[in-house]
């Protein structure tokens, strides 16, 4: 084996389990899960922050090239990480082929139209004009 | 409604696997309140005010001290999480201190941080 490999080697030698890809999938959760840890933290004193701060300080902060990165970068990976969540949450107790599709992909609009919307409308600040 | 789930007695690491998942889908309520403070903070400063006018009524503390305790119960869970696909922990008496220790670090931190926002002029 030598490298870490979360297959067991059953799942190797038949190539069956979870549509072939269940062991990648995981291992990206659990890095984007991971990556959360930090992110969420900062986003507990930048929420601080922002409640002693009113619109033009909150501009200004967001300004800072640090606090737009992390920031971005936070609901980038935790709108993705909500989705797969609620995904999991939704295949587990809708077991309608249709409804579970339905609710998967309202979970996907849903998430991935705030997220965009998170973003952009952060980056347009921080760019300035406004 | 599964056979088992009436015939089984709570216990600790069912209780937190639940909690888990019922945080994770109130922190998906949640994140749309982000989403609204970066529309409204893209909108103007009239707009960002009534954002933080909502958020500061009392309903508005009260779901954003629910919104807390249920992260920082999401966050304990997460790690315990990492730490049982580590392959640590997996004992019975190992996974119950880990889940009572999930809720008791959330209580705390929880806390903790509505302390430190009282103090720091930030409520």
């Amino acid at each position: 084996m030598g490298k870490p490999d979360f297959r067991t080697p059953m799942s190797r030698a038949r190539g069956l389990g979870a549509a072939h890809h269940g062991a990648a999938e995981w291992l990206s959760n659990g890095l984007m899960a991971a990556a959360l840890v930090p992110l969420t933290l900062w986003m507990v004193f930048a929420v601080l922050r922002l409640a002693q701060l009113d619109y033009y300080g909150a501009v200004q902060w967001i300004r800072s090239p640090v606090n737009v990165s992390l920031m971005v970068l936070t609901v980038v990976i935790a709108f993705a990480h909500m989705h797969h969540g609620m995904r999991v949450v939704i295949e587990d107790y809708v077991h309608q082929r249709l409804g579970k599709l339905g609710a998967v992909a309202l979970s996907l609009f849903v998430s991935g139209l705030a997220g965009a919307l998170t973003v952009f409308s952060i980056l347009k600040v921080a760019l300035g004009g406004a | 409604m599964s056979p088992h789930l009436s015939v089984w007695r709570w216990h600790v690491t069912m209780a937190a696997s639940i909690a888990t998942r019922v945080t994770g889908v109130g922190l998906y309520l949640g994140a749309l309140i982000l989403a609204a403070w970066a529309l409204s903070l893209a909108s103007g400063p009239e707009a960002y005010g009534a954002f933080k006018a909502c958020l500061g009524s009392p309903l508005g503390k009260f779901v954003l001290f629910g919104m807390s305790l249920s992260f920082f119960y999401h966050l304990a869970a997460g790690v315990r999480h990492m730490v049982w696909d580590l392959g640590y922990g997996m004992k019975v008496q190992q996974a119950n201190v880990l889940s009572v220790a999930s809720f008791a670090f959330a209580i705390a931190a929880t806390l903790a941080v509505w302390v430190i926002a009282g103090m720091v002029g930030a409520l």
